[in-house]
């Protein structure tokens, strides 16, 4: 079975969905064919080939998710301010519509590709694919890619990142993975953002929001942090840096395999990254 | 409306694997969903006329197999049912489980019409 795409058969459904199972049915002067692969198949092996990329420069992708203004690009700018000195940082913003995002970036000095996804809800492989032909990887320590203010559609489609964290901003209330489940059970990290607010919006707990986070088998870390005031800060620069770490260390155990990366067809196999 | 984009992706998987076994027709696709992979099985229903429009699945009967929740418990071991924003063992009460599925947005087999076998317009 398919290592890469999600498609794997668990104990837990095998037996409704493997062939002799009660989905396998002919009639006649038909075919029944047993496929077994995930829905998103395409989007999944192009995510892998964008991991791959970003493994062979030893890069770290992380992507930011959340609601619309949970604050993603004002972690991005605090962030900069705190780690640029002694880190190479590129970022990929998705936005529905305009190049916002991006110029706010690109003011601090720091390499910002904009994807105007249109109408589309949430960034996929193919379009990150696309932006990192415009991004020389060897030149990066850490690749941010902020996606689409969304609590729902960015959570189906891997885009080769190494690690999610998903914003939760206090404005919003501390059911949210309550209601959001899906989204934040792929989170490696939840950050509470705009905890300056806390006070002020004191019906937020963010022990419950953590327990709501538990109750979705959730282990995430949970970290409280306020661009505006910088609170927090540490434990997020921490964590980034844990994060570049681990993958390091785990590039050094798991060498990439050269050539491995180009095993299946792609529509631009020239492209120089 | 992420839905729409998924159809797509399914239609294209669907089309090249009619391509590949020569058929003239898809009749029926299965597809496996579960409540965790954040899909509308509505909204991706009233996608599938629009993305299968003019394929060789146009016709085709779309049957959607809704899996349940199952977690497996990290300290107890056992197995539970589950929803989805209470992933907890139904058995010791640890919230620390493996979610063993649930989150699965696959497509699962399909129904073909072959080619007849003395048709001469097979392009590859
Ligand atoms: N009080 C406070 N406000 C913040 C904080 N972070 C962001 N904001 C404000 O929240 C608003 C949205 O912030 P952005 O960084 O643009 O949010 P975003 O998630 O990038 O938004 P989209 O890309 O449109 O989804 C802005 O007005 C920010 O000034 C914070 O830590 N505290
Ligand atoms: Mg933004
Ligand atoms: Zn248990």
């Amino acid at each position: 079975m398919c290592d890469t795409c999600g498609c794997n058969i668990t104990h837990g459904n095998e037996s409704l969905i493997k062939p002799g199972g009660k989905l396998e049915k002919t009639e006649s002067g038909r075919e029944a064919v047993t496929v077994l692969h995930s829905l998103l198949h395409e989007n999944d092996h192009t995510a892998q080939h964008n991991r791959e990329h970003f493994d062979q420069h030893n890069v770290l992708a992380i992507n930011l998710m959340s609601s619309p203004g949970a604050g993603k690009t004002a972690l991005l700018e605090a962030t900069i301010q705190q780690m640029g000195e002694g880190l190479r940082i590129a970022v990929i913003e998705g936005d529905l519509e305009t190049e916002n995002d991006a110029e706010r970036i690109r003011k601090h000095g720091v390499k910002a590709i904009q994807i105007a996804t249109g109408s589309a809800c949430h960034l996929d492989a193919h379009m990150i694919h696309d932006a990192l032909h415009n991004l020389d990887l060897s030149e990066y320590d850490i690749v941010f890619i902020e996606n689409v203010g969304n609590l729902v559609c960015p959570a189906s489609f891997d885009l080769g990142q190494h690690v999610n964290v998903a914003l939760l901003s206090v404005p919003e209330g501390d059911d949210k993975p309550a209601k959001y489940p899906v989204m934040f059970r792929t989170a490696d990290l939840v950050m509470i953002s705009k905890c300056d607010l806390l006070p002020i919006l004191d019906d937020f707990d963010p022990e419950r929001a953590k327990k709501y986070l538990r109750d979705i088998a959730s282990d995430a870390p949970v970290i409280a942090l306020s661009s505006k005031n910088l609170a927090g800060m540490n434990n997020w620069i921490e964590w980034v840096t844990q994060q570049i770490e681990q993958r390091i260390a785990y590039l050094e155990e798991n060498p990439l395999q050269t050539g491995h990366h180009h095993h299946h067809t792609h529509h631009d196999d020239n492209a120089v990254l | 409306m992420h839905e729409l984009a998924i159809c797509q992706s399914l239609m294209e998987q669907v089309e090249s694997i009619a391509d590949e076994r020569d058929a003239s027709r898809v009749t029926s696709i299965t597809i496996g969903m579960g409540p965790l992979a954040g899909v509308e099985v509505q909204l991706l229903k009233n996608a599938y006329p629009i993305a299968s429009a003019g394929t060789v699945a146009e016709d085709a009967d779309l049957v959607i197999e809704q899996l349940p929740i199952k977690v497996r418990c990290n300290q107890c071991g056992a197995e539970s049912d589950a929803l989805p924003n209470k992933l907890t063992c139904q058995q010791c009460g640890d919230w620390r489980t493996t979610l063993i599925s649930g989150d699965e947005m696959m497509l699962m087999s399909l129904e073909l019409e072959k080619k007849n076998e003395s048709a001469s317009d097979v392009v590859h």
